[in-house]
């Protein structure tokens, strides 16, 4: 009886504290969909720094990267949060088609190792994450097992999503597609990198902080 | 450029009353073996959320230490509901629960045979190396 009335108030001080100080909210995604781009593109607008190094090489990010703190303040209201990014998560990984980058062999195959370990990273990182932002390339086939494989661990979990279309800046973008292969999701168009749609995304963000 | 040519193509039809009972771990080695294997597995069903994210963990693993292996290509295909009325849906969701999800097929196969596979609502196309 001790232990559940124990484990119980334990439940409610971690909510409580959760709400106040340490929300932690996820950038996940596949690769070179632009996670770090949208990081980098919210840090600097909020922080004044940057998160990650963004390369067209897909797997730039190999580790998980934090920013301790990122208070964003929109309208009278203000969201703070630990930002959490995460390497892109992916079923295969080749070295050699970071040689087609450019890049020589024994980095490469470096770079297929870091690479790998970043994925499970990211994928062991799921159980600690309050919220996750689901960074998607809207030019490319949302239908990819990957994207569907995201969704439905963070659906199981319970964690609450929003779905950032990325790269509206690109002719072949369609969020539509996105909207239709999703419907169960808020999803907002945008582009990092020309930093278009981002006062759609930040309200998204409170309505996002407000699930948690 | 050399002329490669498709050798064979060895596909293992796995029903899901075989991989029914094995705990996750059991039930991802037992794909990845056969996976490993060249073989292109067509899972009568599908994982759970949490077993596919467990079979790219161990991808991964395996990448890392089994020489010349890339990964694997992943899809489910499953019935489009999304233009049938409620009651359609209703039915589908209860007998999902009640004798699991048999109307699924997973396909899991080594990427170094199976290049890509483009899937849309109606159709999935897979693309050979």
């Amino acid at each position: 009886m001790l232990r559940i009335i124990k484990s119980f108030s334990k439940r409610i001080f971690r909510s409580i504290f959760k709400r106040r100080d340490s929300i932690k909210i996820g950038f996940y995604g596949p690769p070179n969909s632009g996670k770090t781009s949208l990081a980098n593109r919210i840090c600097k607008d909020w922080t004044g720094e940057e998160i990650g190094v963004v390369s067209r090489v897909p797997h730039e990010t190999r580790q998980v990267q934090f920013k301790e703190r990122v208070e964003i303040k929109y309208k009278g209201k203000t969201l703070t949060f630990k930002m959490i990014d995460t390497p892109g998560i992916a079923t295969k990984i080749d070295y050699e088609d970071f040689i087609k980058y450019g890049i020589k062999k024994d980095d490469a195959k470096k770079r297929a190792k870091e690479a790998t370990q970043g994925i499970i990273d990211s994928i062991k990182w799921l159980d600690d994450m309050d919220a996750v932002i689901v960074v998607l390339d809207a030019s490319e086939n949302p239908y990819s097992q990957v994207n569907i494989t995201i969704l439905g661990n963070l659906v199981a979990r319970k964690i609450p999503i929003l779905i950032a279309a990325n790269k509206t800046d690109l002719k072949k973008a369609d969020v539509k597609k996105i909207e239709s292969a999703f419907p169960e999701y808020e999803i907002v168009g945008i582009s990092a990198k020309e930093g278009h749609n981002l006062d759609e995304f930040y309200e998204a963000m409170f309505r996002l902080g407000k699930q948690i | 450029m050399k002329d490669k040519k498709l050798r064979g193509l060895s596909l293992q039809v796995l029903p899901f009353s075989e991989v029914k009972d094995m705990t996750i771990s059991e039930r991802v080695n037992k794909i990845l073996t056969l996976v490993l294997g060249n073989k292109i597995v067509i899972l009568h069903g599908r994982l759970r959320a949490e077993e596919e994210a467990r079979l790219i963990e161990d991808t991964m693993v395996l990448v890392d230490h089994v020489r010349d292996f890339k990964g694997i290509e992943l899809a489910v295909i499953e019935p489009d509901l999304r233009d049938k009325n409620l009651f359609v849906k209703m039915k589908h969701g209860i007998a999902k629960r009640l004798v699991g999800d048999n109307t699924a097929l997973t396909v899991i196969g080594p990427a170094s045979v199976i290049k890509e596979i483009k899937r849309d609502p109606r159709k999935i196309e897979l693309f050979l190396d």
